[in-house]
């Protein structure tokens, strides 16, 4: 089952780091190369990522192109990867909007260029091997491995308040993450392997029944770590600074893909791995996330700073996504995969359009624009076209994800379905409020007169966003094909009996501090 | 009675001692006769590896040697392998510190070398008489090393508060050792199998041991010399002091903690109470902290903490019914050890190449923009702070990793959590010098911001230790492999 022949995968996430080192070679001071050479890495990078859509054939269940080659002894760690229908298109996703990262930096990054394509290529390795890791340790290695390019994308290249807000986002993460260590190690003690797939299995088999407490406080060492990430109101504070003080292309890596890393933990760790936990705290977390729809897009509706506000959306736009995943139901679940990339696609284009805007002004600040469709009218109309994929206008992607979600939800929690719906009518009123106020009306203030339009390069950019945001509408079949097999083996996966009775359990071992008993399964031997 | 003669073999067990002690009385020998700074550093080296290399010899005749005083194993082995590469590591840093200091090269060598030879005792003493000459030789020769730049006031300080304290502690752990010979009636550990573990006066005993060994290990609360010390004395001294007396101190406890069964049942407390009060004591005044020798000393006190964790899991483990259960849980302090002496004696080299004349320029402003002016050693510091922040990819990583793993294996889960929140609020400080290295502008008129030479000997060390920090984190296995030997240590009930 597994052949250790096929290395397409690790091709794909080594091949950023080749380029890289590449990059470390040339000159300097020739920023030319050094962009065409980053540029060329990242296109044959998401060249590459499309064989992954052959690799995975419709319906097929379980992970493809595995790789499975021991590489610590003690304890026994494999590097272990795979894909299938969860993971293949947030890889694709990452490929993607790399190099359209890569090209919307061309002329605003200055200083530190080849450092800073460095950084961008290496937060590519980290976060393609996160999607791809299926070993629990080697999953935790790529997540922490790529907070130190994005803390270095912000701190170097970001604006005004950059070092606070990188030095913010490493430490909310980090705190997340290291708590998630001791869960792995602690479910390590419990199956006696870090390997995803054996554990899955042993869990489904009935081998492996973790105790109610146990369970509970291990769903949530792994839950907290991908909340944060998400981020999931309340621990979303750092997002905000994050994203205004980095450079476009970290927000539009950022966004894109690195929240979609918690949303893609819960669904690849939390609901298989901990399902009766999950089913628990199911409430809460849709409570959380109902609360981080509304306050998302309320906090995004009083936004004075435009790129603040997007970064509340995306508060707004994963809460969804989070609803999706906990209400258990296939439809909803399948919408909150899309709803992940689309998410990525849209608010990527919105961040990129603001970029675009601050290069020419320098500034986020909504008042300071007004107007601004006389002098750049192409501009306008691509932002136009984002925002309406971002509030969820049917054709275009925004709207199939939030959709499937409300209507999955609806099916199974009609309360909860409703206080998100009103989310969707926030969402609509601050982004079209606040597209009113920049583009619309009288250009008010003088410098906004003689603004250029979208260069070539940027009507290039934006017009790939735009044709992606349009296929994603229509073609949304194609995506949700491949989907579908992954939600149903994640809801199979959850399918378990009941938590043993307290009485059926071994005592536990004497000792202070928690106890961990756990039936059988090989057990822990140490060496 | 019989004769006591030891045997040839017993000369090999101690063969690394014999050579850096040869070596360092060599050395005093020729200070008079050459004022070649390079040829000195050169025999020093030469002592410093042929020592490192002949545990190999040592390693080759394993078992007890002049009658149960030491004993040659894996563990033993693999400690003068470690203590013996900071001796190398340090002799070549320190060429280029002492013609900037123009301070005297052979009597600092042998120094170094009589330290490092004490260490190597400590590391293999078998009984407890023993330890304490090893624990004297390296701690007299810590204390001149630490003053040896007598003409800054920092320094005599550092050596006299170093000086003072450190006695104090010598004399706890001697009252400790008379203590237990008064119960036992022997100081041999492999002895006292056999010793009652509800015996006041043993606990008392032991409990003094205890205090002796935490005082050189900067657990708190026996601390406080710590930051002053490192502050005060030459920046390579303090990166020996950070690894390789801490390595060999903690050798002793394990060897202590683990082989006598009276000690392991109730120190378990102990050490957890001495783990959390130290993590937090390091990691809470290093946050304050703008002089980044300081910080790195307060940082090392932090990584004590760490280790003691996987003390507490040891102790849990060692009284357990499986005798092999407790052997990762040595291996994650064997380990930590390693990847922890890689990375500051890189970490200090830097500091001390970085320093300048009579080392001024310590302070987070004065590495502001490092990056900009020297790229590479920004990037091996960044490296060495990671690890020691506990990054993937790095042997840092690998060290604590196992920590929490013998954490987790024992129950120890709340202290894995405790473990957890001071390496968050570890890498508040660490990221504050990568902030100020790559995120900051330089001060527009400072002196410090005048290129600064790295010789080739120093840019060796710091190949070495990166190298080191980054193959340790990538392949853990190699040194894995000998330290879950299962005869690890010799001895072992």
């Amino acid at each position: 089952m597994i052949a250790p022949g096929n290395h397409l995968l690790t091709v794909l996430i080594f091949f950023p780091a080749l380029g890289a080192l590449a990059l470390m070679i040339l000159r300097a001071d020739d920023h030319i190369w050094i962009r065409r050479m980053a540029l060329v890495v990242g296109t044959f990078e998401f060249l590459l990522s499309l064989l992954l859509i052959p690799g995975v054939p419709l319906g097929s269940v379980g992970y493809k192109l595995e790789l499975s080659i021991p590489w610590i002894t003690s304890p026994q760690i494999h590097y272990h990867l795979g894909v299938d229908g969860l993971s293949i298109f947030l890889v694709i996703l990452t490929t993607f909007l790399t190099p359209i990262s890569i090209l919307a930096s061309w002329n605003s990054v200055h200083h530190r260029v080849k450092e800073f394509f460095v950084m961008l290529l290496m937060l590519e390795v980290g976060v393609v091997g996160v999607f791809l890791s299926l070993d629990l340790f080697l999953f935790f290695l790529f997540w922490e491995v790529m907070l130190i390019p994005m803390a270095f994308l912000i701190g170097i290249w970001g604006h005004e308040r950059r070092i606070y807000a990188a030095v913010k986002f490493v430490l909310y993460t980090m705190a997340g993450s290291i708590l998630m260590l001791v869960g792995i190690l602690w479910l390590y003690n419990a199956t006696g392997t870090f390997d995803l797939v054996e554990i899955q299995r042993a869990i489904q088999a009935g081998q492996l029944v973790l105790p109610e407490k146990t369970e509970i406080i291990l769903f949530l060492a792994f839950f907290v770590a991908f909340a944060i990430k998400v981020p999931l109101f309340p621990l979303h504070t750092w997002l905000p600074d994050a994203h205004v003080e980095a450079p476009t292309a970290g927000s539009v890596i950022l966004a894109g893909v690195l929240l979609k890393m918690g949303t893609y933990g819960m669904m690849r760790f939390c609901l298989p791995l901990f399902p009766l936990a999950s089913r628990k705290a199911a409430p809460y977390v849709a409570a959380l996330a109902i609360v981080g729809i509304i306050y998302g897009a309320l906090v995004a509706l009083v936004q004075p700073n435009l790129k603040k506000l997007v970064a509340y959306s995306s508060v707004s736009h994963l809460g969804f996504v989070v609803l999706g995943i906990f209400s258990f139901n296939s439809i909803a679940m399948q919408g909150a995969i899309y709803q992940m990339l689309a998410h990525g696609i849209s608010t990527g284009a919105l961040f990129l359009l603001v970029g675009m805007l601050y290069d020419r002004r320098h500034t986020f600040e909504i008042t300071q624009y007004g107007g601004l469709a006389t002098p750049m009218p192409r501009l306008s109309a691509f932002f136009l076209f984002a925002v309406l994929s971002s509030l969820g206008l049917p054709i275009l992607n925004g709207f199939i994800g939030e959709y499937l979600i409300l209507l999955g939800t609806y099916i199974v929690h009609w309360q909860w379905a409703t206080w998100a719906a009103s989310g969707v009518i926030l969402s609509a009123c601050y982004l079209l409020w606040s597209y009113q106020r920049v583009f619309f009306g009288e250009v008010t203030a003088d410098k906004n007169k003689t603004l250029p339009d979208a260069s070539e390069r940027e009507r290039f950019i934006l017009a790939t966003m735009c044709a992606v945001i349009l296929w994603m509408g229509i073609g949304s079949a194609f995506l949700t094909r491949r989907t579908a097999e992954a939600t149903n083996t994640i809801r199979k996966q959850m399918e378990r009996q009941q938590w043993p009775a307290e009485a059926a359990l071994p005592a536990p071992a004497p000792h202070n501090g928690a106890v961990i008993t756990v039936h059988t399964l090989e057990k822990s031997s140490n060496r | 009675m019989p004769i006591l003669r030891p045997s040839a073999d017993d000369f090999y067990r101690v063969m690394p001692e014999l050579m850096w002690c040869g070596f360092g009385v060599l050395l005093m020998l020729l200070q008079p006769l050459t004022k070649s700074r390079s040829f000195l550093a050169t025999v020093a080296f030469l002592g410093a590896a042929a020592g490192t290399a002949s545990s190999y010899l040592a390693y080759q005749h394993i078992g007890p040697g002049f009658f149960s005083l030491i004993r040659s194993d894996a563990f033993s082995f693999f400690l003068h392998l470690l203590i013996g590469l900071v001796a190398v590591l340090v002799i070549l840093a320190s060429d280029s510190y002492l013609s900037r200091e123009k301070l005297d090269s052979a009597e600092f060598y042998a120094l170094i070398l009589f330290a490092t030879a004490g260490m190597g005792v400590l590391s293999s003493a078998q009984e407890l008489l023993t330890a304490f000459i090893g624990l004297e030789m390296s701690s007299i020769s810590s204390y001149i090393l630490a003053g040896y730049r007598r003409d800054t006031l920092k320094s005599s300080e550092s050596a006299l508060k170093y000086f003072l304290l450190g006695s104090f502690a010598t004399a706890f752990f001697l009252y400790g050792i008379a203590l237990i010979y008064g119960t036992t009636g022997t100081t041999v550990l492999d002895s006292m199998g056999n010793a009652d573990p509800n015996s006041v006066l043993l606990k008392l005993g032991l409990a003094l041991v205890l205090i002796g060994l935490g005082f050189k290990v900067a657990a708190a609360p026996f601390q406080i010399w710590t930051p002053d010390v490192y502050e005060g004395a030459p920046t390579p001294v303090t990166a020996l002091f950070s690894a390789g007396p801490k390595a060999a101190t903690f050798a002793l406890l394990l060897r202590i903690f683990a082989t006598v069964p009276a000690a392991t049942q109730y120190w378990f407390w102990a050490f957890w109470i001495l783990a959390v009060l130290t993590m937090f004591a390091g990691n809470l005044g290093a946050l304050v902290q703008t002089n980044v020798k300081r910080l790195l000393a307060y940082s090392s006190i932090a990584h004590a903490g760490y280790i003691l964790v996987a003390f507490a899991a040891v102790s849990t483990m060692a009284g357990s019914d499986s005798p092999d259960g407790a052997m990762p849980a040595y291996a994650a302090v064997l380990f930590y050890l390693l990847s922890y002496a890689l990375v500051k004696v890189g970490a200090f080299t830097i500091v001390s190449q970085l320093g300048g004349k009579d080392e001024k320029y310590v302070t987070l402003e004065d590495y502001a923009g490092l990056s900009q002016r020297h790229p590479w050693a920004a990037a091996a510091l960044s490296l060495f702070l990671l690890s020691l922040l506990g990054l993937p990819v790095t042997a840092g990583f690998f060290g604590k990793f196992y920590i929490f793993k013998a954490a987790v294996n024992s129950h120890l889960i709340w202290l894995a959590v405790l473990m957890a929140v001071n390496s968050i609020i570890g890498a508040y400080y660490y990221l504050k010098v990568i902030v100020a290295m790559y995120m900051r502008e330089p001060a527009e008129d400072s002196a410090a911001t005048a290129p600064i030479a790295f010789p080739a000997a120093v840019n060796v060390v710091l190949f070495i230790s990166a190298v080191g920090t980054i193959y340790f984190g990538l392949f853990p296995n190699q040194a894995l492999r000998l330290l879950l030997e299962k005869t690890l240590i010799g001895g072992l009930k």
